[in-house]
């Protein structure tokens, strides 16, 4: 395996066609995003922090720059890097389960292995009473948990979020953030999560990325650690710690000028 | 019964029931001639009549086997036409710019303006009748195969593509079963709209159908033949609707439901 970062981005430039003209989204942007770590992204909305998400999915092309993925230039959405958008996107004519094989279904993987997946993934989101039920059956967290499954079946290298927690109620949301810290912890997977809560970024990145108004500059680029050094604690006890209230402050600050 | 009935369909039930009840009070006390107005009595009894001994060479099973049959062909031919080529367009801007003109300009003429002319090609046979019957079915079903394409989510096909789908396989694992519940839709359209032609279809050269029946029935002031007929062909376009409305619910469960 090479040391390269999972992904990269070279002075992206990246502008949208606006009715008056180019709208520049994204300026200028170097970010290296290493293999193993938890990249959080905040800033005001529609600052372009999505921009970046989706030219880190290979759904966007800069207009200038590129983005390398192990060190190869991105070419177009791949199932290497998995993608979770704020509305879980499941398929309404298939079962939680067939959802979660999709992805090994589409890659040719043979049927038992697929279904053999399906399961243990299933499994991990704790969703494995309802791999018969329907998508509509579901909460909104319950269908978001087997949204992330169903990424997580293609085994991606990374793990691309888009705001998945933020329409959820909040304390859906905060079960789902332990359990999204608890999936990064085992897995060792790469995260790149957009959010627009400071809280959640501090609490689950290694690495809190603080973007400018548009056109997105990084303002900002704090490690943090709330996800590693030993803190196990439940997600509300850590989020009380002074230190952890200071770190959350730090980030605010920023997001506020 | 449809839901949004719910609780109040006896409600249903007593509107019907004024309807048929004025009906009889102003039969019965000849508020109009009894050749304008038929006793309800009267139209049960056609209706026993026509169905066994029949109406001028044909029973009712037989006229209204003639108009299914018509009916069920022109709707089945344009079902495996008008849906891919609605679903090609919807995808395609290519196919999209070359075929929508086309459907857009006679899809708003009146069927029998064309149908004259259909006749003059096919001849007075079924031919002609089928075919009008194809082109009343065809724009609902393309034109809702179309949007459907069109209202896919944008996300829902990344995610597809972002999993590891070819183009090809988002096609026909995402946006075919997405498009679905627009299609039903359209297939509810087209069947009403082709089963309102059908009776414009039978004005000409027909021996046989219930809308001939009707028609024919007119021009010799059998007004009872007249209501029994359009009471049947009302409870045929409910039951080719239910039908309609009975496979959707099987194959697209989902429909209408949030996600």
């Amino acid at each position: 395996m090479s040391n390269a970062p999972a992904l990269q981005l070279r002075n992206v430039d990246y502008s949208y066609s606006g009715r008056n003209g180019p709208v520049p989204a994204v300026d200028g942007l170097s970010l290296d995003i290493e293999v193993g770590s938890f990249l959080s992204i905040i800033g005001p909305s529609g600052c372009g922090k999505s921009t970046l998400l989706r030219l880190l999915a290979g759904l966007l092309f800069p207009d200038r720059g590129e983005v390398l993925d192990d060190g190869q230039p991105v070419g177009g959405p791949d199932p290497r890097r998995g993608i979770v958008f704020q509305k879980p996107q499941l398929y309404p004519w298939l079962t939680v389960g067939k959802n979660v094989e999709f992805g090994p279904k589409m890659r040719g993987l043979p049927r038992a292995e697929r279904k053999r997946l399906a399961a243990q993934y299933v499994e991990m989101v704790r969703l494995t009473e309802f791999a018969k039920s329907y998508p509509y059956e579901l909460s909104g967290g319950m269908q978001q948990r087997a949204a992330l499954a169903r990424v997580l079946a293609n085994d991606p290298k990374v793990l691309l979020m888009d705001e998945p927690f933020g329409a959820l109620d909040a304390l859906t949301r905060e079960h789902l953030q332990d359990e999204l810290r608890e999936i990064w912890r085992s897995t060792g997977k790469t995260i790149v999560l957009v959010t627009h809560s400071v809280e959640e970024a501090v609490y689950l990145g290694t690495r809190v990325l603080v973007l400018s108004d548009r056109p997105a500059r990084a303002l900002a680029d704090i490690p943090v650690s709330f996800s590693t050094n030993g803190t196990r604690g439940l997600g509300r006890e850590v989020k009380a710690r002074p230190e952890f209230i200071k770190v959350r402050e730090e980030v605010l600050r920023y997001v506020w000028t | 019964m449809p839901a949004r009935y719910r609780g109040y369909r006896w409600l249903s039930l007593v509107g019907i029931a004024s309807v048929v009840l004025i009906w009889t009070v102003a039969a019965e006390l000849q508020v109009v001639p009894e050749l304008f107005l038929p006793h309800p009595r009267t139209v049960a009894r056609t209706l026993v009549h026509i169905t066994f001994t029949g109406y001028r060479g044909g029973t009712l099973p037989y006229h209204l086997a003639a108009s299914m049959r018509r009916v069920l062909a022109g709707f089945l031919l344009a079902l495996p036409t008008a849906v891919p080529l609605g679903l090609a367009m919807g995808y395609s801007r290519r196919v999209r710019a070359f075929f929508d003109p086309l459907i857009e300009f006679y899809r708003p003429l009146p069927p029998l303006a064309y149908y004259t002319l259909l006749i003059v090609w096919l001849g007075i046979g079924d031919e002609s009748k089928v075919a009008l019957l194809f082109l009343a079915a065809f724009p609902p079903l393309s034109i809702s195969a179309m949007s459907g394409v069109a209202s896919v989510p944008a996300e829902r096909v990344q995610s597809a593509l972002a999993l590891g789908a070819s183009r090809a396989q988002v096609f026909r694992h995402v946006i075919f079963p997405s498009c679905l519940p627009s299609i039903f839709t359209g297939m509810r359209v087209s069947i009403g709209f082709t089963y309102t032609t059908l009776v414009s279809s039978e004005i000409v050269a027909a021996t046989s159908g219930v809308g001939w029946m009707v028609l024919d029935a007119g021009r010799f002031l059998r007004t009872d033949v007249i209501f029994a007929g359009i009471f049947v062909m009302g409870v045929t376009g409910l039951a080719l609707d239910r039908v309609v409305r009975l496979l959707e619910r099987r194959i697209v469960p989902w429909k209408g439901l949030a996600e």
